[in-house]
């Protein structure tokens, strides 16, 4: 018959025991802490979404920004399928997630595929397959940000961004405006309309200055928006058929009786 | 001794190296596939590993990557899908760490670190528990699925490589390329200096989950003529997962010749040293053996 343990032999035996399983926990969470410290180390390797440089665009169909870096797998497929070379893989110094894909409008900009071969090749969902009309990509919004040195504010006709727009007359527009340096002339302001704009980059790359007067920025950067509750009262009058409010009394502007819209030169006779 | 001086000695140059030399024309050529068309305009595979289109025809997708895409909540295109499951189909019948020794390009890096440790003969270091590894691949889907994006592919070593590789070089490559190196760079001193094949043998989640992705394939080593062995653990120097070897040689909890862990990555390097030619390679359920 076995001997029953003694007291201390159990003691011993619980002792061991218990520092066999100290050690083994010891050993999981070491196993655990350092997986986790690496895998937090690659979190700080990743610049935020947010952090995104204006000037880099994504391709047609790419998903909003916070969702592109989930969604791209960075296998360059797109890059690849891409016959003019716009697209490039991101590298760490752009500020974006490494290996996604973009493209700098002022380098090379889109030419708007009609097949969009960049979209066909992607094996993700990073660039929504469902875009199939190339007008309606939006890689980003075309604003004319420098209006001291667009040679048309100057007065002068440029118009190199405005023909070159493969949506031309639609995505931007020369929009005449009373020139009060010269008194007689014209301004013929290109305009972006974000409702038909592409992002497409073209009128960036062409514009003639050493540094573009239009740049194509993320749409998020380069929009505003009204609050919820505005309605544009042109809009509303249009869709039903006449003011909400009734005729309205026009009042005449002292000083500016039987004026052109737009010129502000007062009336010789005009006294205040 | 250098482990392979006496299996040169015995056998001639080629044979003690005949694996080896195999497995980096293998890696080279996988990458030469993705670099033709760049470098030469000879379009054979696009993309990366990652995911690639071979002669315009064959998807294939790194279900490592596209599962962390789906842990971010983001459902891939079908070519994406049916390249994932084409991989996986074959990695899960040759044997899923086939992928290490015969296409990952990290592979060259690792086996060079540990080459220059054991030449150098470096002992320092503290290896870590080779479960890390799992916890690590737990990690990176963990934190895919809360961020919402894939931030293990900003410093994962094996895609960094190949995408700087082939897409690098075509485009701004400068900050890519710093990054890329910079990793590698880690890797080879943690490997060099902390722990002998410390990343691939404890660490890379990639290796973890090609590991548990095909467990139980058909290519396998075989200690067949273990007899023969004289214990000169040259095997066990060259192995970078040298605990799968016991129970197959030494019949250690086993009676099969075969290498049955899945750790094993098949590379074939324990055949090219072994003087007494004890390894073959061989499938899974060839039970021949000399004991
Ligand atoms: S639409 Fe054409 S030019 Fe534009 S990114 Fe795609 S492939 Fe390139
Ligand atoms: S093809 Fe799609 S998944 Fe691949 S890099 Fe381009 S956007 Fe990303
Ligand atoms: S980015 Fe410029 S060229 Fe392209 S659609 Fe918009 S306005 Fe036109
Ligand atoms: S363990 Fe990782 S780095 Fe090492 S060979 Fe396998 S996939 Fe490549
Ligand atoms: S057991 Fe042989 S084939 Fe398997 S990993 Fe080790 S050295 Fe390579």
């Amino acid at each position: 018959m076995k001997p029953e343990p003694t007291h201390q032999q159990r003691k011993e035996a619980g002792a061991l025991a218990s520092q066999a399983r100290r050690k083994f926990l010891n050993r999981i969470a070491a196993a655990a802490g350092g997986a986790g410290a690496l895998a937090l180390g690659s979190l700080f390797a990743m610049p935020p979404a947010a952090a995104r440089p204006a000037q880099a665009l994504r391709p047609p169909g790419a998903l909003p920004e916070a969702e592109f870096a989930g969604a791209c797998l960075r296998c360059g497929l797109c890059v690849q399928a891409c016959p003019y070379g716009t697209l490039r893989l991101a590298t760490p110094g752009d500020g974006l997630a490494t290996g996604t894909r973009v493209f700098t409008a002022r380098n090379v900009p889109c030419e708007m595929c009609e097949d969009i071969p960049c979209i066909k090749a992607c094996p993700s969902s990073a660039l929504d397959h469902r875009l199939t009309e190339i007008n309606n990509a939006r890689m980003g919004l075309a604003v004319l940000i420098d209006h001291e040195s667009c040679l048309n504010f100057l007065g002068l006709r440029c118009d190199v961004c405005y023909r070159v727009c493969p949506v031309i007359d639609q995505a931007i527009t020369l929009e005449k405006l009373h020139n009060p340096r010269s008194d007689r002339h014209a301004l013929l302001l290109p305009t972006v309309h974000a409702d038909h704009c592409t992002g497409c980059g073209k009128c960036e790359k062409a514009c003639v200055l050493p540094t573009p007067a239009i740049k194509v920025l993320p749409r998020p950067l380069a929009q505003g928006a009204l609050p919820e509750q505005y309605r544009k009262g042109w809009e509303e009058k249009e869709r039903h058929g006449g003011s909400l409010i009734g005729e309205q009394v026009q009042m005449p502007v002292r000083g500016l009786e039987d004026k052109a819209p737009g010129d502000t030169r007062l009336n010789s006779d005009w006294k205040p | 001794m250098t482990p392979g001086r006496e299996a040169i000695r015995s056998k001639g140059w080629w044979a003690a190296q005949r694996w080896l030399l195999l497995r980096r024309a293998s890696q080279l050529l996988v990458l030469s596939l993705f670099l033709s068309g760049p470098w030469f305009g000879l379009w054979i595979a696009k993309g990366n590993l990652a995911s690639s289109l071979t002669f315009d025809l064959l998807p294939l997708s790194d279900p490592f990557v596209l599962l962390q895409s789906l842990a971010a909540g983001f459902m891939p295109a079908l070519s994406g899908l049916l390249g994932a499951a084409l991989v996986l189909v074959a990695y899960n019948l040759i044997g899923g760490r086939v992928f290490c020794a015969w296409v990952c390009p990290v592979n060259a890096v690792t086996d060079s670190a540990a080459w220059l440790r054991r030449r150098l003969a470096i002992k320092t270091g503290r290896v870590p528990d080779a479960a890390t590894r799992y916890w690590l691949l737990g990690a990176v889907f963990g934190l895919a699925a809360l961020s919402g994006s894939l931030v293990w592919e900003t410093v994962n070593p094996v895609h960094l490589l190949q995408r700087s590789l082939i897409q690098g070089l075509a485009g701004a490559l400068a900050g890519g390329m710093t990054m890329t190196l910079s990793v590698l760079l880690l890797v080879f001193l943690y490997d060099l200096l902390v722990a002998s094949r410390g990343w691939c043998g404890h660490l890379c989640p990639m290796g973890a989950f090609y590991g548990l992705l095909g467990p139980k394939g058909l290519l396998r080593v075989a200690a067949s003529q273990r007899a023969a062995c004289n214990d000169c653990m040259d095997c066990f120097a060259v192995c970078p997962e040298p605990q799968v070897i016991r129970p197959a040689l030494k019949q250690d909890g086993q009676v099969s010749p075969v290498i049955l862990d899945r750790d094993c990555t098949a590379c074939g390097r324990c055949i090219d040293v072994c003087a007494k030619n004890v390894f073959n390679f061989t499938h899974r359920f060839d039970q021949r053996s000399d004991s």
